[in-house]
């Protein structure tokens, strides 16, 4: 593998990640449990797919082969996908979304932190731009957590259903390849173990604090970082590619 | 399940430094943080603030509109309290 091959799929993965799990939030758009939150969540959702924007731009300049950020979003198959498996598992009830959200931003607030000191200066400058953004996702998710887990009885147990089967996921999250390997030598990539000991604590701080307990370690999940996906990635890519297939190059 | 509403918050956001912060809206929200937050989401998405404050409605004390003879008419005849007697220099804003 080259370096070029490499940091295309390094970007991938970060562009699908936040493509797949904006799009996820966006199914929330009118269906919010309360008008603030539905605005909440589909600013989200902006957000996420913006940095997607971003990152799919880089790559397809990197890639140089004639396809442009919208062909990465929209034309590639399922296997193609290079997004971890957290961010496309189904919205759920508001609490799983949360849920959901919450062990995202946590890895992408200490990854970004960490991305802006890439010596790959686009890289460092798309993570500086939407840190600030993570960082209020962080704030909105981690008090969600903590008021549903410490409000009543039914959101309490809610909430912890959701982390005890969302738990599965997180080790995938700092899951890295030859891909991170060859990157890391380079200076563009940061070693993603560096920050899993703090990523814990982080979490566990707010989870401890919203009176929710993280199970003891479950059989960790992964497979989406090679494209290897669960099985409901086939459903959302079939509505988010929906127009472009139907249309080829559509515009609007 | 309880079907309690949240109290109602009363938005209001600084646009600009310099002016002063102006009523945007209100809001339903469970405490002031999520109110703030909320506001934020609502009321500055696209860029409209740099500062929010959020008061619960119930907290502002409001003039009774069956008062509103004694309190503002007097005012309408005494023109001399307007500064529209001044020539306002070019440049000066916000008056």
């Amino acid at each position: 593998m080259t370096e070029k091959e490499a940091l295309f799929e390094y970007l991938l993965r970060r562009a699908d990640d936040s493509l797949i799990l904006g799009h996820r939030l966006s199914e929330w758009c009118g269906h919010g449990p309360i008008l603030e939150e539905d605005i909440a969540l589909t600013n989200l959702a902006l957000d996420l797919i913006g940095q997607s924007t971003e990152w799919f731009q880089y790559a397809a300049k990197v890639e140089d082969k004639e396809r442009d950020e919208n062909d990465l979003a929209f034309m590639r198959i399922e296997r193609e996908y290079k997004n971890v498996l957290l961010v496309e598992q189904p919205n759920g009830d508001f609490g799983k979304t949360i849920i959901r959200q919450f062990l995202f931003d946590h890895f992408q607030n200490l990854l970004f932190q960490r991305l802006m000191e890439s010596k790959d200066e686009q890289i460092a400058a798309i993570a500086a731009k939407s840190i600030k953004e993570v960082r209020y996702h962080l704030k909105h998710s981690s008090e969600w957590v903590i008021r549903l887990g410490d409000g009543t009885e039914e959101s309490h147990d809610r909430v912890q259903d959701s982390l005890t089967d969302l738990s599965r996921f997180i080790d995938e999250l700092f899951y890295q390849d030859e891909v991170d390997e060859l990157l890391i030598k380079s200076g563009i990539a940061c070693d993603t173990s560096e920050f899993q000991k703090e990523y814990r604590k982080n979490i566990q701080a707010v989870i401890d604090e919203a009176t929710l307990s993280l199970p003891e370690k479950l059989w960790q999940l992964d497979g989406g970082r090679k494209g290897v996906h669960s099985e409901h990635l086939g459903f959302l890519l079939t509505e988010l590619q929906y127009m472009q297939r139907a249309y080829p190059g559509m515009e609007w | 399940m309880s079907k309690k509403e949240w109290p109602l918050w009363e938005v209001f956001i600084r646009s600009k430094q310099g002016l002063s912060h102006k009523h945007a809206g209100s809001l339903r929200a469970a405490d002031a943080e999520m109110a703030i937050n909320n506001a934020r989401d609502v009321y500055t998405r696209r860029s409209e603030g740099v500062s929010i404050w959020v008061i619960e409605s119930e907290k502002v004390v409001a003039s009774d509109p069956s008062e509103a003879g004694p309190l503002f008419e007097p005012a309408n005849s005494k023109a001399y309290r307007h500064p529209t007697f001044y020539e306002v220099p070019d440049g000066i804003k916000h008056m």
